[in-house]
């Protein structure tokens, strides 16, 4: 019996949810190139060639990109600029925090006994059990009634106030990132085989010198998948970013968000092009780490 | 000292893992906790809370209003109950069509050759990973009035010679529908991956020697070691499905209000973070008994870890 052998009826249901799942973002990407600025309609694709008179009798010069208009638009949009980089300083400084912590968490969770052991462990489980607006409305209350307290006890005024901006939006980050860095390296050390650290211990090596040169390599690819994962958390996050930003400190899903209340042109979806490509490295990124991880070169 | 902490593990772990557990609590249980108290509080005039001990939200959010017609200085008003109840149904609803779509699917890449596996679960990270805002957008673009389904239904139509005039699709139920079920497919299909990819073949083909046809191997055999997966999957998509508020938002327009979109409009528009509060703390209460019954009937696998 050939094990690989499929019913027609798996295959074409198959067939079918892939085409749910990709319709759509094929859509998005074909408006991008769209030559309709009101973006309702596909009203073919830009063409660099010549001015030209739309049906409904609006003007539309010809485009010194060619059928990339929208993305030479996008490049000159101050806002996505300012956005991009919002999101990418929160999302390394959040990473950066988060995995640390995490990885320090995850070995004295699996390696050590101590007394808050079972409340850190299940302190973890918070973030998928409650709902993520949850969450978001309990930090922001946190921050307006402590900011407001710490305000006036302080005698804050002007810029020195407390307030939510990028670092509220940062620190709030790191606490729904830095469980499933946890969980990832502890799901990594569970499958680890001692003995190399025994060895190493028994030619000499103290234990410092067992970590950084032993246990962490070993560690390292499940460290950065976790890394990875958190780093993609905190560049998709709307709920939490959402309540907890401010003045200055929007990201990207919060602009994105904002456009689509108001007017959209296809530069919106030349932005979400631009997103979906880096998405696509980005797994193309972690799925070679996690080959690597399956396959220890010793 | 040095020396102390050197010798004694128990120190060295409280250490280690105290960074983590102090973030932990100090943003979200500290949270968690200040919601209950702001939930028992009043709404000041400029929308500030004031602290005090009352049940009147949770009050109001299970019926009682005193805006009555008829001069009545009380009676019931089921604006919020329909709110709680709507999500509810939704959140369920969500999860039986993600569960139908993701099954074939995930049992398709667990039974593909292990080369090919790799570049099926590929395809299915890049949907999960592009934003979920974006989503919601390209469903925009999909279900308005002159958008790509009605266009493709537009050209059938043609085909077949019958009038047709475009659908409203958008701003409807079924709109908040598909766009949830698209948004959280990923989140069902990667566990129950998961769990199927773990059944040995053998217990395949001792089903096929004892005589077993397709339909009951998959019956006796495949759905119930699936089910961890199936589990895990459940959680991760109708607790988020519960609390999300931007697909009620901009695909439903004004017409599917859900707990999210109430919560989220007491704390922006209608400055009421007491109300909020008491709706957010009853949402998780919903969320976590909804959770505790179904894993105590079915367990709690380790998928949603692998997910």
């Amino acid at each position: 019996m050939n094990p690989f052998k499929r019913s027609p009826l798996v295959i074409a249901a198959t067939t079918l949810v892939y085409f749910f799942l990709y319709a759509p973002i094929v859509i998005l990407v074909l408006y991008s190139f769209n030559a309709s600025r009101a973006n309702v309609k596909f009203e073919g694709f830009i063409t660099s060639f010549s001015d030209r008179v739309q049906m409904d009798g609006s003007f539309v010069e010809a485009s010194p990109c060619g059928p990339f208009h929208w993305y030479c638009d996008l490049s000159k949009n101050n806002d996505v600029i300012e956005a991009a980089g919002n999101t990418l300083t929160i999302a390394f400084t959040a990473t950066i925090v988060a995995t640390v912590i995490g990885t320090m968490a995850a070995l004295a969770l699996q390696r050590y006994d101590f007394k808050i052991k079972p409340f850190s462990q299940l302190s973890l489980y918070i973030p998928i059990v409650i709902p993520e607006i949850v969450m978001g409305i309990g930090i922001l209350t946190l921050f307006s009634q402590s900011f407001g307290w710490l305000n006036q006890a302080l005698n804050l005024t002007g810029d020195s106030r407390l307030a939510l901006g990028i670092g509220t939006v940062t620190v709030s980050h790191i606490a729904f990132m830095v469980p499933f860095v946890t969980l990832v390296v502890q799901a990594r050390l569970q499958g680890f085989d001692k003995s190399y650290e025994e060895a190493a211990m028994d030619l000499g090596a103290n234990e410092w010198t067992t970590f950084w040169r032993v246990t962490f390599p070993m560690i390292l690819p499940g460290v950065l998948s976790g890394a990875l994962l958190a780093f993609t958390l905190s560049l998709d996050d709307f709920v939490i970013t959402f309540f907890t930003n401010g003045p200055g400190s929007t990201t990207l899903p919060i602009y994105v968000y904002g456009l689509l209340r108001r007017i959209i042109t296809p530069q919106v979806n030349a932005l979400s092009t631009v997103w979906i490509a880096i998405v696509f490295i980005a797994v193309l990124l972690l799925q070679w780490l996690q080959s690597r991880e399956a396959k220890p070169s010793h | 000292m040095l020396q102390r902490f050197r010798e004694n593990k128990s120190m060295q772990g409280t250490f280690l893992a105290l960074p983590t557990t102090l973030w932990l609590f100090v943003l979200l249980i500290i949270p968690l906790f200040l919601t209950l108290v702001v939930s028992f509080g009043q709404r000041s005039p400029d929308g500030d809370v004031i602290f005090s001990f009352g049940l009147h939200n949770y009050i109001r959010l299970f019926g009682y209003s005193t805006d009555c017609p008829g001069g009545q200085t009380s009676c019931f008003d089921p604006l919020y109950v329909n709110i709680l109840w709507r999500s509810l149904t939704l959140a369920f609803n969500t999860t039986v069509c993600v569960i139908l779509l993701a099954y074939p699917l995930a049992y398709f890449i667990a039974r593909a050759h292990p080369k090919r596996r790799n570049i099926f679960l590929f395809m299915v990270l890049i949907p999960l990973w592009t934003n979920f805002v974006i989503r919601v957008y390209a469903w925009m673009m999909l279900l308005r009035k002159e958008g790509a389904i009605n266009i493709v239904l537009g050209w059938f139509a043609n085909l077949l010679g019958l009038d047709f005039t475009p659908l409203e699709m958008l701003y409807t139920p079924g709109a908040v529908l598909v766009g949830m079920v698209y948004e959280f497919l990923p989140f069902m299909i990667l566990p129950i991956y998961t769990s199927l990819e773990k059944i040995d073949n053998s217990l395949y083909e001792a089903a096929a020697d004892l005589g077993a046809n397709a339909f009951k191997t998959l019956l006796r055999v495949t759905l119930p070691l699936s089910m961890p997966g199936v589990v895990a999957g459940t959680i991760l998509v109708f607790i988020p499905v519960m609390g999300t508020f931007i697909v009620s938002d901009i695909l439903g327009g004004r017409q599917v209000i859900l707990v999210g979109n109430l919560i989220q409009r007491q704390f922006l528009d209608a400055r009421d973070p007491t109300f909020g509060s008491a709706a957010s703390l009853i949402l998780m209460v919903m969320t976590l008994i909804v959770t505790y019954f179904y894993t105590r009937k079915f367990g709690f696998g380790e998928e949603i870890v692998a997910a």
